[in-house]
């Protein structure tokens, strides 16, 4: 069977799966649409939370940043698992016995402000919105690459399949597909993983591999063998550090505390029955999560290694070192033929040569090699994890399943978001804000309705994404590090923060990290309009724009304590309310309005 | 007013422990995963410098680790104070 026939049958086999599970979970009240009746076991809530969490970005972008930044990518490695301990230490737990639908409620009930809660919806619309569209994108570039449907097609299937299971069973439904995606997806990611570890150095466990010795007999560690292949061509060593201590170690904390804020996360953590669930719940997510992110840094390890390798074949500056372009393996030619991988011949000798030109020292070195220039002008990143099956010479339906775990991972990731985004229209602007009194069926049809217009958005924006789409993660992380996270945890740990320490902090941290943002990108993106050029030397103090979320963060929660101690403290009430929060028992009498 | 009291020692005692875990979950990433990581290079097990296996590795599995603890601790924390739910 051809490969296009292969993956076909296997991604619609995944899809009726998940339209399956959509018939059997429905739900039947706006509860089981907003948290799934609060039924859901931890360890699979914790599956759920991984596919939630892991998005196309994790699945096929993230070992080939890896592959290319070498350590200064363990920044994401860190980040976006370290972001649980947060979670399930400081959030999870108390917002689950809180007891309420969403995210911004809370904000709303503790600081009892109508307000602080239309801040935080914002917010929450912001940062998912931003999200979603770069979901969409993937599953159209997954559909176009692996199955050859137009870009536009594929994301009209991906929104029919979310509409749905979100449709029609709200959180419940997602959690249940949730489950079924993380299972295709982990399988997807692993299976060449093992394959690619077992030839590079005969252990089959990618962790492990990763520490071992070449299979080729030579006793040299694989690290340590990368990272004498890469500097050899003038490429810095592939485990040193090559940031700014200060800048690497902002963009993590960034990352972590973003991760800890974002709502479409935080939601997940109010499914369980428990609050003792929800702390357990968080460590199962980091298991099912850190099973894919501790195989990335082998996948991205071994790739740039086969890469390096497939191309320098011999010793570097000797005549016949290197690959003969006529006689480039079948993946080269077919990634070439996408322009994800592209060479020129600069110096006519119909070899290829793949340095780095920019190093002074070693351009100059090359060219006594007769060398004229890096020929490999482009090497796309996210071919490292979608080529690694051809790489590593493995059956088509290992390939076909890759396609299927692109897409698991996509929309996952999406219909997490979209339900953030649908409840926070629903719940809090609908019911919350306009119309209080609205009966639960209206507000379930009401609820049905925002999670098929927020599809119809994340579409369209998907397919004619604004020029900016690339920069908005960035947003979203600094949005929910500087303004979410730390409102919800003065929430629970500073009992005598009042409604206005809350919103002035909110605000400060919000409109610090927008303006460096924009200040170095452009005032909404729009590109001339930035200030100062994005580069190191114009950073205040070496602070990337990305990082900057930890300092907004910062600045909201010194902002915050000024504020709230010089205006009145909150209601007799509300400090009962952050006391009850406290103590897990009870929860389980806590009823949703 | 005694059980007020035995609330405030069991938050008490639950900010000394979520104190001790993120100090750990500081020194494994931010300590030994950046800013120590030059040195710690220095040292090697197996195939891996430790400065970048506690980056890309060992962080990771210390963060599952503190979790699972932290649930541990205070599920026995919870039925000491008799706070536990049902």
């Amino acid at each position: 069977m051809d490969l296009k026939t292969l993956t076909f049958i296997v991604v619609g086999a995944t899809f009726a799966l998940y339209i399956g599970i959509a018939f059997w979970a429905r739900a039947s009240s706006t509860g089981e649409f907003y948290v799934a009746g609060k039924g859901v076991h931890p360890v699979l809530n914790g599956m759920a939370t991984a596919a939630d969490w892991m998005s196309a970005a994790s699945f096929i972008s993230m070992a080939g940043l890896i592959a290319f930044l070498g350590y200064d990518a363990s920044v994401y490695l860190m980040g976006w698992t370290g972001g649980y301990v947060l979670l399930a230490l400081l959030l999870a737990p108390y917002l689950r016995k809180f007891g309420k639908f969403t995210v911004p409620e809370f904000i709303g009930d503790r600081f009892y402000s109508k307000g602080a809660r239309l801040v935080a919806v914002v917010c929450l619309i912001v940062a998912s919105i931003t999200y979603v569209i770069g979901q969409m994108k993937g599953v159209g570039v997954a559909f176009g690459r692996f199955l050859e449907v137009p870009f536009e097609i594929g994301v009209l299937v991906g929104m029919a399949i979310v509409f749905i299971y979100a449709v029609m069973g709200g959180m419940k439904g997602i959690t249940y597909t949730q489950i079924a995606q993380y299972c295709v997806l982990i399988f997807a990611y692993t299976v060449p993983a093992i394959f690619i570890a077992l030839n590079l150095t005969g252990n089959p466990i990618p962790q492990l591999g990763l520490g071992s010795t070449m299979a080729d007999g030579s006793g040299v560690h694989m690290l340590d063998k990368l990272d004498q292949i890469v500097t050899d061509l003038g490429f810095a060593a592939y485990t040193a550090q090559k940031g700014t201590t200060l800048n690497i170690f902002l963009l993590t904390l960034s990352l972590m505390i973003g991760t800890a804020g974002l709502p479409h996360v935080i939601v997940r953590f109010f499914t369980v029955p428990k609050v003792s669930d929800a702390r357990i719940s968080a460590g199962w997510a980091l298991v099912f999560i850190a099973i894919l992110y501790t195989t990335a840094p082998a996948v991205g390890a071994m790739a740039r290694l086969n890469l390096m390798n497939t191309i320098q074949t011999g010793d570097v500056g000797s005549e016949d070192g290197n690959l003969v372009y006529a006689d480039r393996p079948d993946w080269f030619k077919n990634w070439e033929k996408t322009g994800l991988l592209q060479f020129e011949d600069k110096n006519g000798d119909g070899r290829v040569q793949y340095y780095n030109d920019k190093d002074e020292t070693f351009a100059a070195k090359a060219e006594g090699f007769g060398w004229k220039g890096n020929e490999m002008i482009k090497v796309d990143r996210d071919i490292m994890v979608l080529a690694n099956p051809e790489i590593a010479k493995l059956p088509n339906w290992v390939i076909a399943l890759v396609a299927a775990g692109g897409l698991a991972a996509a929309l996952s990731t999406a219909a997490g978001l979209l339900l953030a985004i649908s409840s926070a229209v629903s719940h809090d602007l609908l019911k919350g804000m306009i119309a209080p009194d609205i009966s639960e069926k209206k507000e379930l049809l009401a609820s049905r309705i925002a999670m098929a217009g927020a599809i119809l958005v994340a579409g369209y924006l998907g397919m004619n994404p604004p020029g900016f789409a690339a920069q908005v993660v960035a947003l979203a992380f600094g949005l929910a590090a500087s303004s979410i996270f730390p409102a919800l945890m003065m929430g629970i740990f500073n009992k005598k923060m009042n409604r206005e320490g809350a919103i002035v902090g909110m605000l400060v941290g919000l409109l610090s990290t927008l303006i460096y943002i924009f200040w170095f990108k452009g005032w909404f993106f729009v590109p001339g309009t930035e200030m100062a050029a994005n580069s190191p030397d114009n950073w205040f103090m070496g602070i990337s724009p990305e990082s900057f979320g930890a300092v907004g963060a910062a600045l909201n929660f010194a902002a915050a304590i000024i504020v709230s101690k010089v205006t009145a403290a909150p209601p007799e009430h509300i400090q009962h309310l952050v006391e009850d929060i406290r103590v897990p028992k009870g929860s389980a009498a806590a009823v949703d309005h | 007013m005694s059980e007020h009291k035995s609330r405030q020692d069991y938050w008490k005692r639950n900010l000394r422990l979520v104190a001790i875990c993120l100090t750990i979950w500081f020194i494994v990433s931010y300590l030994f995963g950046i800013v120590l990581v030059d040195q710690l290079n220095a040292i090697s097990i197996g195939g891996y410098n430790l400065g970048f296996w506690f980056a890309q590795q060992g962080s990771m599995y210390i963060f599952v680790v503190l979790i699972f603890f932290y649930a541990w601790r205070m599920n026995k924390l919870d039925r000491e104070f008799d706070v536990h739910e049902d």
